[in-house]
């Protein structure tokens, strides 16, 4: 592998329904960052069905050029056209870094490719920069520069590790979504378009889609709330959310939850906060009735500012949290909700 | 019909987490499972065993400790249990560990693989998309259901806002959710077996064509450049105060920061 012929910083566009999903807008932004550290230009990759049309939008938050890669067989997204896909526009590219969104898709997708073509693949990462391999020199080893270093936390995010790839490429991560920032989006801006069809031909790998069932519920993602109003045990039961929801409604939240509540059969699976759950770090997290178990502190720790109310004052929520209050949930969430209320009818 | 599993040995997160006074993880206090959705693949190994016969073999990959869970596995039901452990495999990363394990499974015969999604001490859900590729067959990830129809598996894959039914051709690999099922108990003459029972204990000369450059820490593309134990967020304030007192609080808060 010659290193050298690898060049520029790939990121993998993800699209569902014919949508832009906010992941790849974010690896755009991220990625247009490093790339000018490099001396290098962004480009995403477009795959899917007649999506040739959304390369602007891909333009107007950065991308210099956009590779679309539009097939009939690339409709829905299925493991093998898309990594034949991707791992084909690397072989033809030769790009030096690609990111891919850590989703549903590009957790799937990702370690089919990096399989393929041969590369390392540092999951779920949290932070890119641009650096020195190893970070400090160290005697008899060669000191490799302008290495993209990825941080990810493990265990659950007790620990953290920084990875290099310093030998292989592209040097390719996957990218937890909500914490890259993507840029301000300039309406006009163009980026070269460029169409690249590797051929598909359906083998032993492809499976075909029987049914798709879609969650009917049309609910906020958790993941993309700037404020959510988390609820535990604690609320005691499932009608009790009503308070909760109230305060969300008020403060423009949203509600979400424990994994004690998922269990209890009272709020569904795609609103459960922690390590089987979601990632958040909203800009304010309440964690309403929540003890906080390390895997709950694990999916919202990271929030800039977390409100905690639980009657238990031992309970391991106030170690991760600003601003923590012991008392009854049942008396201080309404009062909350009506001062809030009118503090907001007072700016109107 | 025959079923492979692959499963880890982790250290325990749930309720055994304990801390250093500095806040980092004291690793050495902790106890080990077998890792939650790996259970989840082999409890579904487990009923397709039961519902079609199908012989269920259980390989992992480890230190000779890891040797309990595949003892646990027997217990539960497994036929047979595979420890792949040698010096030379140690310090491998995703690509390394599915190169060891496909060297392994190419040695025997399977119409399905079941991985667990991802393993909670590493979390990258990697390795089992990563077999699949080495081996030249389908992957099915984030698994929710799983049936068979003829020579072929309809498996419920789970997305963000969807799922998919997809229906594979065996040989396949699928990667289970812990949510797909609720994992078994050892029965008290599974517990018998799994003492008496035979681990078939593979090294590097047991794996199938795979070069040495693919395997271990130098066969590993990622490196690691610093690793620390995460020092956790300080705490921050805690008050006791009557309710509207509280709700007060939070205000001034919440205005400060700009919230409100």
């Amino acid at each position: 592998m010659n290193l050298e012929e690898y060049k520029g910083v790939f990121v993998f566009a993800q699209q569902v329904d014919n949508k832009i999903s906010g992941i790849a807008l974010e690896l755009i932004g991220e990625g247009k960052r490093l790339a000018e550290k490099l001396g290098e230009s962004v480009t995403a990759v477009l795959v899917g069905s007649d999506v040739k049309g959304l390369a602007d939008e891909l333009a107007a938050y950065g991308a210099d050029k956009v590779i679309v890669v539009d097939d009939p067989e690339l409709k829905e997204y299925r493991t093998e056209p898309y990594a034949h896909a991707l791992s084909s526009v690397i072989n033809q590219y030769k790009p030096e870094i690609l990111l891919v969104g850590a989703t549903a898709i590009g957790r799937d997708l990702g370690p089919r490719v990096s399989a393929r073509v041969h590369t390392g693949l540092t999951a779920d990462c949290t932070s890119l920069e641009i650096g020195d391999f190893p970070i400090n020199p160290i005697p008899g080893k060669e000191q490799k520069h302008n290495q993209l270093l990825m941080t990810r936390p493990a265990f659950g995010g007790n620990t953290i590790a920084t990875i290099a790839c310093p030998d292989f490429r592209p040097q390719m991560a996957t990218v937890r979504p909500g914490v890259m920032q993507k840029l301000e989006k300039k309406e006009g801006a163009k980026a070269v378009i460029e169409e690249f069809n590797p051929g598909f031909t359906p083998n032993n790998k492809y499976v075909e889609i029987v049914n798709i069932v879609k969650n009917l519920t049309d609910t906020v993602d958790i993941m993309d709330a700037k404020i959510l109003v988390s609820g535990g045990r604690g609320v005691g039961s499932p009608e009790n959310f009503k308070i909760l929801e109230d305060l969300a409604q008020a403060i423009g939240g949203t509600v979400s939850c424990s994994r004690a509540v998922v269990d209890a059969g009272w709020k569904s699976k795609d609103l459960q906060v922690g390590q089987t759950g979601k990632t958040v770090r909203p800009n304010v997290y309440f964690a309403i009735g929540i003890s906080g178990a390390i895997q709950h502190l694990a999916g919202m720790e990271e929030s800039d500012i977390i409100v905690a109310i639980n009657k238990d004052e031992t309970a391991p929520i106030f170690d991760v949290a600003d601003y923590g209050i012991v008392g009854d949930l049942n008396k201080i969430v309404p009062a909350l909700t009506e001062q809030i209320k009118a503090a907001v009818a007072a700016k109107n | 019909m025959k079923v492979v599993v692959c499963v880890k040995q982790v250290p325990d997160t749930k309720g055994g987490v304990k801390f250093n006074p500095d806040g980092t993880l004291d690793r050495a206090a902790m106890l080990t499972i077998m890792n939650p959705d790996d259970k989840a693949g082999l409890e579904a190994a487990l009923r397709l065993k039961d519902q079609y016969g199908a012989e269920v073999t259980v390989v992992t990959m480890g230190l000779p400790k890891a040797e309990e869970v595949l003892r646990e596995a027997i217990a539960m039901g497994a036929d047979k249990g595979i420890l792949v452990t040698d010096r030379v495999l140690g310090g491998a990363d995703t690509w390394a560990t599915s190169q060891t394990l496909a060297g392994a499974l190419r040695n025997l015969e399977y119409d399905l693989i079941i991985t667990g999604r991802q393993a909670i001490d590493g979390d990258t859900a990697q390795v089992g998309p990563q077999i699949s590729e080495h081996l030249g067959i389908p992957v099915i990830s984030y698994a929710q259901k799983i049936e068979i129809d003829g020579d072929s598996v309809i498996v419920e894959r789970q997305y963000d806002d969807r799922y998919h039914v997809l229906k594979a051709k065996m040989p396949c690999l699928i990667t289970a959710l812990a949510e797909l099922n609720e994992p078994r108990y050892m029965t008290p003459g599974g517990i018998f077996d799994a003492y008496k029972a035979e681990i078939t204990t593979w090294g590097r000369a047991d794996l199938k064509d795979v070069e040495d450059s693919n395997l271990g820490l130098k066969g590993s593309p990622t490196q690691i450049a610093k690793a620390s134990d995460k020092v956790r967020k300080g705490k921050g304030e805690k008050v006791t105060l009557d309710p509207s007192e509280s709700v007060e609080y939070i205000m001034n808060k919440l205005k400060e920061k700009h919230v409100i």
